[in-house]
């Protein structure tokens, strides 16, 4: 049962008609319709670039009145905003992806800020500060409201958010992915209160990757692909399930997610051995705790784990030192003990990581697809110290070619890419420096479907040649889809080990579980 | 490595249309260096007008060098800081003590002036260390630490000097400043012989290119001729390597428009420097400059690393590179840049003075941003950090030619920096 979700239209609370928004050489909206009821969770899926931040930076005034055709209505009013606190004004607030909150600044700070309880500019702290602790309380965030927000993990901090946007009486929620970065305690918990928001009669409008949340949750599900949207799908009867919206994403169904895999594994490449890292500032804080694992050749094998568990933090520790303080372990490749304490010689050994977060880490934005794919082996390109232009090119292009970057030419600046592109220049980058063992920190946060199994494929036909692959991922299905071998980490230890065969999302969470039942501490970064 | 990758669906990526090269960026320049190319020949048009035609004498045009040639070769080096994202302050004041050193080391103990410059240079790269240390290695903002040397370097210098100015020095060594390229082989007498030629004329107003008045020194308009030449010779390789792995190039016309006007105004200098004495030792000594850092900053493996650590320090640094050490040494570059700086000043007052060096670091940055450079690191290219120094030396002389006082110098070179920066970051934000 899929029909248009029939929209009386009394209690319609949004209501964009015929909005198209170009930017130079792309029409991010073509002529969209698009309306939200009150007291409904909207969920807007597409892949990514299909304009569904587009359009909502349309409605919460980021894109000014003017800059796109079209109009809309919110409470029957038409809208024309030309800030974003015009918008606010009228109750939409949006919650962006990247978090829009002060680290160094307390709760109630953030919540209050450009809006200051305040007589004459001076401010009533006693004032904020309990109204605070009211909102915080409806969010159910049990912190004083004199924490700095640096001291919260994201998940709290997401909550901060959606306690600042209460504070400003808001009538239309709008959540931009906000539970990308959250665990699946955190990301359940929002959920929950997005439902208890729509029990009071807070509309929302959900923007989100995770199909289960989106078939848990919501109440309308919008699909939009290509600027425009595709459908409307009704989802209060509980019968519209992932692969039908990914059929309306793709455009057609997906039978396979992930690329049939046959492993060809062969000797041990990389071992850890009781690997121990103390956070960079608090010393006598263990953030990895006696990990040991290993990779073959040929092998891939996923680190499973919560947000926070420490997976990062070990990848890093191990390439180069780049994160803590190493206090003990050893790292052997091929049986041998190697020197990993700089980047560059952990490069040497045959060592290489992919970033999780690509744009602050991964890639220099304002340069071009050949510079960011050459820069971690220069050497290849070069000649006593001297660029090889042509060489450059060639490679470049060689790399764009078997990964199928989509860029018009290698000297398209890497900001101008979609996220899917972007992570095959950080691919190609590696794959040019030839290493041994591979490791790959979430390769697929953020990307859209289609360029996800192109990454998958990319995965398999370098185990193919080779090569020891680590995998380290927060989606179950992906670590199982894609894993001959997975280990399971847990408040910085190894919980479990198991092959990928005989695992299942259940004996993960349970492995994770147990470990938490064990007593160790959750480590908070 | 070569088989495609099958995708099971469409992915449709919206891909912003490749950015054609503009006239300027296949010599290295960006937006604002293009605008300041244009807007340094207004300038010069100009005060050619406003000077009755005295800004284009050779007298003048050689001065242009003469004067701000320690403004060029330092700026080099702080183009090389501020891509990297740093900033030196201390310029001047390290210039200045350097200079002091110079000075004292051949007026009170009589040094050979080879080896008094040798000394210098070598101290103003542990000048450098000194500064790169505390930046690079100790974490210090590059802000505070060269505050700090702004201030240490003067007082240096004061105690250095004792308060007086030190000098006179060797005539070989004052050659760095006011000495010129030999005429090897001689002089002729200009074709052009003793005629102005009128661009244009509105009633009184005339816009005149002065020819003539004497002799020329065959030498210089050689090297004009050769500088010409490598330069379109450059281009037409880089045209072509281009052209073979299939980018877009400017046409063939605005290829051929574009080195005709180089070549021009290449010519135009050497012919007005072979005018007067030829060509000054210090521009030669910039042009090798630029040649060396153009090379650097395009074609190494050190200077693409610059520009990555500037880009994104940490992509950069968990992509193997040594932001530390590029670091480091950007700084101990800017230590013997300084030096330089301070020998080509000291020789140019042919005394080292306590207040040498005041104020300098001021025009050094200026002129890099002018050029072109971002505040935000990663961006910043040579050539338009030359034009940026060159723009402030014509805005010097012909103020000067106009004799327009020193406080409306200030305020035309402030805002001529507002303006230039302001018109980049708007056309930044237009862009998306």
């Amino acid at each position: 049962m899929q029909q248009e979700a029939a929209v009386p239209l009394s209690d319609v609370l949004l209501e964009m008609r015929g909005i198209t928004k170009e930017f130079p050489g792309v029409k991010a909206l073509k002529d969209v319709s698009f309306s939200v009821r009150s007291g409904e969770i909207h969920a807007l899926v597409g892949e990514n670039g299909a304009g569904k931040s587009t359009l909502m930076k349309v409605v919460s005034g980021v894109y000014p009145y003017g800059t796109y055709d079209g109009q809309f209505f919110f409470k029957g009013e038409e809208c024309r905003f030309h800030t974003i606190r015009q918008s606010e004004h009228q109750g939409i607030v949006i919650i962006h992806q990247e978090l829009a909150l002060i680290p160094h600044l307390s709760i109630t700070e953030n919540i209050f800020l450009a809006n200051e309880q305040a007589t004459h500019g001076v401010i009533n702290w006693g004032l904020s500060h309990s109204k605070a602790k009211d909102l915080l309380a409806k969010v159910g965030l049990n912190e004083s409201p004199a924490t700095k927000i640096s001291h919260l993990g994201v998940g709290k901090q997401q909550l901060v958010e959606i306690a600042k946007a209460l504070s400003k009486n808001v009538e239309l929620l709008i959540l931009d992915e906000p539970t990308s970065s959250l665990n699946e305690n955190d990301s359940q918990a929002l959920l929950q209160l997005l439902r208890e928001f729509r029990a009071q009669g807070i509309a929302c409008v959900l923007i989100s990757h995770k199909l289960k949340e989106v078939e848990s949750v919501a109440d309308t599900i919008t699909i939009m692909r290509d600027g425009a949207v595709i459908e409307s799908l009704d989802a209060r009867g509980g019968d519209v399930t992932e692969d039908r919206i990914i059929r309306g994403m793709v455009g057609r169904d997906m039978t396979h997610r992930f690329p049939p895999r046959e492993a060809n594994i062969g000797e041990v490449l990389l071992e850890v051995k009781n690997w121990k890292v103390a956070h960079p500032v608090y010393s006598d804080q263990m953030v990895i705790n006696d990990v040991s694992i290993n990779v073959r050749a040929g092998e891939v094998v996923g680190i499973a784990g919560l947000m926070g568990a420490g997976r990062t933090e070990f990848a890093m520790s191990v390439f180069g030192r780049s994160w803590g303080h190493v206090v003990g372990g050893q790292v052997l490749m091929r049986g041998k003990e190697v020197d990993v304490s700089t980047v560059p010689k952990a490069v040497a050994a045959g060592i290489a990581y992919a970033t999780e977060d690509r744009k602050t880490y991964g890639l220099i934005l304002i340069n071009d697809v050949k510079t960011n794919i050459t820069l971690a082996n220069l050497g290849g390109v070069s000649s006593r110290g001297v660029l090889i232009a042509p060489k450059e090119i060639t490679v470049a292009n060689q790399f764009r070619d078997a990964l199928s970057i989509k860029t018009p030419s290698v000297k398209q600046l890497a900001v101008n890419l979609s996220g899917g592109n972007q992570q095959k220049v950080v691919l190609s980058k590696w794959l040019f420096a030839n290493p041994d063992v591979l490791i790959l920190d979430e390769p697929t946060r953020g990307i859209d479907v289609g360029a996800k199994y192109e990454i998958y494929t990319i995965i398999n036909r370098l185990a193919a040649e080779g090569k020891a692959i680590i995998m380290i991922s927060s989606e179950l299905p992906e670590v199982l889809g894609i894993s001959d071998r997975i280990y399971v980490m847990a408040a910085g230890r190894i919980a479990a080990e198991m092959p990928a065969a005989e695992a299942s999302q259940e004996s993960i969470m349970k492995a994770i579980m147990r470990l938490a039942r064990a007593g160790a501490e959750e480590v908070v970064l | 490595m070569s088989a495609p990758i099958e995708s099971p669906t469409p992915v449709v990526t919206p891909v912003a249309p490749e950015p054609r090269d503009s006239l300027w960026k296949s010599i290295g320049l960006n937006v604002r260096g293009s605008v300041m190319m244009v807007a340094l020949l207004l300038a010069v048009v100009f005060f050619q007008l406003t000077s009755g035609g005295v800004m284009l004498k050779s007298l003048n045009v050689t001065n242009i060098f003469l004067q701000n040639g320690y403004i060029l070769v330092m700026a080099l080096g702080m183009l090389l800081i501020i891509v990297i994202g740093h900033i030196d302050l201390s310029v001047g004041s390290v210039a200045g003590f350097l200079g002091a050193i110079a000075a004292v080391l051949m007026a009170t103990y009589h040094l050979d002036p080879l080896l008094a410059v040798a000394m210098t240079l070598i101290a103003g790269g542990l000048i450098g260390v000194w500064q790169g240390v505390w930046v690079s290695y100790l974490r210090v903002p590059s802000f505070i630490v060269t505050l700090a040397g702004m201030l240490l370097f003067r007082g240096a210098t004061l105690w250095m000097l004792g308060g007086q100015p030190v000098g006179p020095f060797d005539e070989s060594f004052r050659a760095i400043s006011s000495g010129f390229v030999p005429e090897i082989i001689g002089r002729i007498p200009d074709p052009f012989g003793a005629v102005d030629m009128v661009l244009l004329s509105i009633g009184s107003i005339k816009l005149v290119i002065p020819l003539g008045g004497g002799d020329l020194n065959l030498t210089t308009l050689l090297l004009g001729v050769l500088l010409g030449a490598a330069v379109v010779f450059m281009g037409w390789r880089s045209r072509r390597e281009q052209v073979k792995y299939g980018f877009s190039v400017p046409s063939m016309g605005s290829f051929i428009a574009r080195n005709a006007a180089i070549v021009l105004g290449v010519m135009f200098i050497a012919y007005r420097l072979a005018g007067y004495k030829g060509l000054p030792i210090v521009a030669l000594l910039a042009f090798i400059l630029i040649g060396f850092y153009m090379f650097l900053t395009l074609r190494t493996v050190i200077g693409r690393r610059i520009y990555a650590v500037g880009g994104n320090a940490k992509a950069a640094m968990l992509s193997g590179v040594n932001s530390k050490l590029m670091v480091f040494l950007t700084f101990i570059n800017m230590g013997v840049l300084a030096a330089l700086g301070g020998l080509i000043i000291a020789a140019r007052f042919n005394s080292a003075t306590p207040k040498a060096g005041y104020g300098f670091e001021l025009d050094v940055i200026a002129a890099t941003f002018v050029g072109g450079a971002s505040a935000y690191g990663g961006v910043g290219t040579v050539a338009g950090t030359v034009i940026g120094a060159i723009f402030f030396g014509v805005l010097n002389i012909g103020m000067g030619i106009m004799s327009i006082p020193i406080d409306y110098q200030f305020a035309i070179k402030a805002l001529v920096l507002l303006f230039a920066v302001y018109f980049d970051v708007s056309s930044k934000n237009k862009a998306g």
